[in-house]
């Protein structure tokens, strides 16, 4: 999966609130195509962020989540110049991975 | 064992999803290990079951911030912050949707008992969040009416 991603950080009341948009078609396994056949499903499953090289959060998802995902959450004690990567990888093994630098 | 992968996926394309969180856990140490029985569960009984949490106390603490009426189910925003000390996960269940468990968020290191997503519903639906602090559960609901469901794109 080489579509672009994006991500950012920024400090709001001593944490970093960080956004995240994937791309990812995430199928339910329930949508039909134009010739009616059922598109097989095909979702991230696991999300993980890491702070400075520690992981702040391991996310599992079914198909429910929306297609191109969004994700927010915060790291409390990060300042601005650390780094946020986030991973994640889907029901086919593809994987993708993005990361930024927490801005003041 | 790649062969043996091989052969499993071939076996049961109904199975496929399950067989790539099994191929996750052996082949990607960043995965947890993924809740195959919550998120194959049917109903919100059997998904709190597989979270342990089917005796999750009621909590002011829990709030979700999600909009009173989706007009679109493919993409309804859903925020939760817990206040409750030591929150170390939450999880959302969306009650209607043909699989009602929709994620579970772990924190750790300093993350705060905080996340923000976009679900996809099937129909006017509560919305619950699960949170676990200090190895106990808590749960809060909110209705959220979707006038076109999501579930199909």
């Amino acid at each position: 999966m080489a579509e672009p991603m994006r991500i950012r950080a920024k400090m709001e009341n001593n944490a970093a609130d960080v956004k995240v948009l994937m791309s990812h078609p995430m199928e339910t396994g329930q949508r039909k195509n134009e010739k009616g056949d059922l598109v097989p499903v095909h979702f991230i499953q696991s999300v993980t962020a890491i702070h400075n090289g520690k992981t702040v959060l391991d996310a599992q998802w079914s198909q429910a989540i929306s297609r191109n995902p969004f994700l927010g959450f915060r790291v409390r004690g990060a300042k601005a110049g650390d780094k946020i990567t986030v991973n994640w990888v889907d029901t086919q093994g593809d994987k993708g991975s993005i990361d930024t630098t927490v801005v003041a | 064992m790649h062969h043996l992968r091989r052969t499993f996926l071939k076996l049961s394309g109904a199975i496929a999803a399950g067989a790539a969180a099994s191929f996750l856990k052996v082949g990607n140490s960043l995965a947890a290990t993924w809740n195959k029985s919550g998120f194959e569960s049917k109903v919100t009984v059997e998904a709190l079951k597989s979270l342990s949490a089917s005796a999750a106390t009621p909590s002011r603490e829990i709030a979700i911030s999600a909009p009173d009426i989706a007009e679109n189910g493919a993409q309804v925003p859903v925020t939760v912050t817990s206040k409750i000390a030591n929150t170390e996960s939450i999880s959302i269940v969306v009650d209607k949707n043909p699989f009602p468990l929709s994620s579970t968020f772990d924190f750790a290191n300093g993350s705060e008992g905080y996340v923000s997503t976009k679900l996809k519903m099937g129909q006017t639906s509560n919305v619950i969040a699960i949170v676990k602090a200090d190895g106990k559960f808590f749960t809060a609901s909110k209705e959220v009416k979707v006038t076109i469901g999501g579930c199909g794109g």
